[in-house]
């Protein structure tokens, strides 16, 4: 089962190296990683899509906060949390589909953000789930490139 | 007053209390070294970084304290890396210092430079690079801080040439906290009730004991604990002597090369109490059928540790000696008291069945030589080992009584840990006699440090148990492989052990027959220098008993004896 887990960090130089490096060695999966600035200026979260069953999750948990750097490790899968991934996709439709594409965009909540004679720039925040399924409807249009980020989470409520 | 970084080096050595520091200089280094010439904190010139990390290693375990050691960049700090991991794995508080080349060069693939955090991030407990003087200081005390408290481990400090060089005034934080660093010491009170519960509803409990216990100085406590309830005791490698080997409850050491009786013992009990233990896999063997019966409690100040190999019924995440205190009180408060008598009973029968034994005839055989050793040493010596059969015979046949007394690589099986392990323990300890048990294979991967011994004169007795093989290696060819000796043999191409210590300045005596053995070893006890003796031991002599790999305990091999 694929867990998210929020990672409050020290930041400091060689944490990210210590992370990766422990997913690595101890053989865990990762399916994505994100890492930005918190509210707190020296604090970074690194939110973790793992993929494993309770006893990895466990020992995943337990190495993490093993770490001297980690202030706080949480597994959201636990709690009621908020998760989003940002896509852009760049697509080069010919002229005359472009209709057609943009009223699939506007359905999916996406939104254009560049326009060229040839491609199409789109970009899209949405749940990891959801936005696998936009990708696939996007596909037949001719995807050219996407980038994409990990997935953030934060949870719901107080703290 | 302003001081250099290279002066506040050692003006965080002299805070720390550090006695003695085991290295060797470089030139990213010789800002540093300038100053260690005048300083008080004695500096150990090694011959080899390797040596210099075990030393710290072998004066860390023989002392409880942080052991300190020093390399210079590049091939300095790759050359400590061996040593680090061995470190690492037995959790053993060591802090490392090492040289960098300048601020503005790293990252450029400069002389000497070698991304030293980096290698060494997954073999210490953790590491710096110190990118300011000013925050040299703290991040020392921080080390020494990480190094000795929690699961304890090796830290590296890694220092940029330039910052040796730089002045800013000097203030040692007196109190070192950090917000992302709290280990855990005291257990649940909740789960220490649970778990004399599970104490005294058990029939056939052993507790299983490790380096946790004389890492946390807790021996006397489980003594009083395991004496009082009256269970037996097995001991890892790394426990070895937390728990007198002279007591009746005690079973030895339990696993691959465990005793009969302690493996029986595990494998038919209903309730394991793991202390400062991790259930590694040279202990539990084939881990699904390890201790079937068996409910477990398992105490461990690393909540990684827990878990991890097997699942523990009741998990107490705390200190080994904290929470063994806290059951000992409740022990004495609730007036428990238990009786095992049927399960002592069915120990006693495995003992008989099953002793710890060798064949005593009249050739020369590993084990009677360090059943002499502990003889003439009445028990009381400081034994380090090296790796393979005569690690295992080590363990075996010298009673360790007293935590401490046992040096050797358990977690990496690092060769060439035993010589610079036992010259660290004899600097901390000049009036204890210092035995390395060495293989003949092992003791040539540090060898060099006889130089550092005989420099400085420290009286190490090195046995080697020469049967001109690498034996342990060779053990299992010829157990699984046909006898098919492939890479093993060291016979033709060993030096002359007697000729060699000799032309270090060290005494070397050989050792043909049995009945030198005694004599042999009254003579060097009373050499004032470093001794090498060369015992010529059957060459195909094995370690028994034994479970070959991926069997479970209880499929012990008891070979000849
Ligand atoms: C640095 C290192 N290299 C290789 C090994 C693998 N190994 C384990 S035991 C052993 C043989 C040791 O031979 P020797 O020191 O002669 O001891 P003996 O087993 O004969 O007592 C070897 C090669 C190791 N443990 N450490």
């Amino acid at each position: 089962m694929k867990h998210t887990i929020s990672v409050l960090v020290e930041n400091q130089p060689g944490v990210l190296a210590r992370i990766a490096g422990l997913f690595s060695a101890r053989g865990y999966n990762i399916t994505s990683l994100a890492v930005g600035e918190t509210e707190i200026a020296d604090i970074s979260r690194m939110t973790i899509v793992v993929d494993g069953d309770n006893r990895i999750l466990e020992q995943v948990t337990k190495q993490l906060n093993k770490l001297v750097d980690t202030l706080k490790v949480n597994d959201f899968t636990r709690e009621k949390y908020i998760a989003r991934d940002l896509a852009l996709i760049k697509i080069n439709c010919e002229t005359k589909r472009r209709p057609e594409l943009l009223e699939m965009v506007k359905v999916f909540r996406g939104k254009v953000i560049d326009l060229s004679p040839k491609a199409v720039i789109i970009e899209v925040v949405e749940t990891e789930d959801k936005l696998k399924a936009i990708i696939e409807n996007l596909r037949p249009f001719g995807i050219a490139e996407m980038s994409r980020t990990g997935t953030i989470a934060i949870s719901r409520g107080k703290k | 007053m302003k001081k250099t970084g290279a002066q506040i080096i050692v003006e965080c050595l002299k805070k720390e209390k550090v006695e003695i520091f085991f290295g060797i200089p470089g030139g990213v280094l010789l800002p540093t070294f300038d100053v260690i010439y005048d300083s008080p904190v004695k500096f150990v010139l090694c011959r080899h970084e390797q040596g210099a990390a075990h030393m710290a290693d072998g004066y860390a375990r023989a002392t409880g304290k942080v052991g300190v050691c020093i390399a210079t960049s590049g091939p300095g700090a790759t050359n400590l890396a061996t040593g680090l991991a061995t470190a690492h794995m037995d959790s053993i508080p060591m802090v490392a210092f090492t040289g960098q080349v300048a601020t503005h060069l790293v990252g450029n693939d400069a002389f000497q430079e070698a991304d030293t955090t980096g290698v060494t991030r997954s073999i210490t407990k953790h590491n710096f690079m110190v990118r300011d003087v000013k925050d040299l200081a703290t991040t020392i005390a921080k080390a020494f801080y990480l190094a000795r408290t929690g699961r304890k481990g090796p830290v590296l400090v890694d220092i940029p040439m330039d910052i040796t060089r730089q002045t800013c005034e000097f203030r040692y934080p007196e109190n070192i906290k950090m917000r992302s660093y709290n280990p855990v010491y005291k257990g649940y009170q909740q789960q220490m009730k649970k778990a004399l519960d599970y104490i005294t509803k058990s029939k056939k409990p052993v507790i299983y004991a490790g380096g946790g216990v004389i890492s946390s100085n807790s021996s006397k406590e489980l003594r009083a604990f395991a004496d009082k309830l009256g269970i037996p005791v097995t001991l890892t490698l790394m426990g070895m002597g937390a728990y007198p080997a002279d007591s009746d409850l005690f079973l030895g050491m339990l696993g691959m090369h465990g005793t009969y009786y302690a493996n029986h013992a595990i494998q038919n009990s209903d309730l394991i109490i793991a202390i400062g233990a991790r259930f590694d896999d040279r202990i539990t063997g084939k881990i699904d059928e390890f201790a079937p019966k068996a409910k477990i409690v398992h105490i461990d100040i690393d909540p990684t540790s827990i878990g991890k190999n097997v699942i523990a019924d009741l998990p107490v995440v705390g200190d080994a000696g904290e929470v063994l205190k806290e059951l000992n009180k409740l022990i004495a408060k609730e007036k428990i008291k238990l009786n095992f008598k049927k399960w002592h009973e069915k120990i006693r029968k495995w003992k008989e069945e099953g002793p710890l034994t060798y064949k005593n005839d009249n050739k020369l055989r590993p084990q009677y030589v360090i059943e002499k050793i502990h003889e003439v040493t009445g028990g009381k010596a400081i034994i380090s080992t090296e790796v393979g059969q005569n690690q295992m015979w080590a363990a075996q046949f010298y009673r360790y009584n007293y935590p401490r007394q046992l040096l050797t690589s358990g977690g990496l099986g690092t060769m060439g840990y035993g010589f610079p392990a036992a010259i660290g323990a004899q600097f901390a300890m000049p009036d204890k006699v210092v035995f390395d048990i060495a293989g003949d294979g092992s003791i040539q991967m540090n060898i060099q440090e006889l130089s550092t011994a005989v420099q400085n004169k420290i009286p190490v007795k090195i046995a080697i148990m020469n049967n001109g093989c690498l034996g342990m290696v060779r053990q299992w060819q010829q157990m699984f492989f046909k006898k098919r000796y492939s890479g093993t043999c060291l016979k033709e191409g060993n030096p002359d052990f007697v000729k060699l210590a000799e032309a270090y300045g060290a005494v070397g005596i050989r050792v043909n027959t049995k009945k030198e053995v005694v004599p042999a070893l009254k003579k060097a006890l009373k050499i004032n220098n470093v001794v090498v003796l060369d015992f010529r031991i059957e060459e195909e002599e094995n370690v028994w008993p034994m479970v070959p790999s991926g069997k479970p305990i209880h499929e012990i091999m008891r070979g000849l004896a």
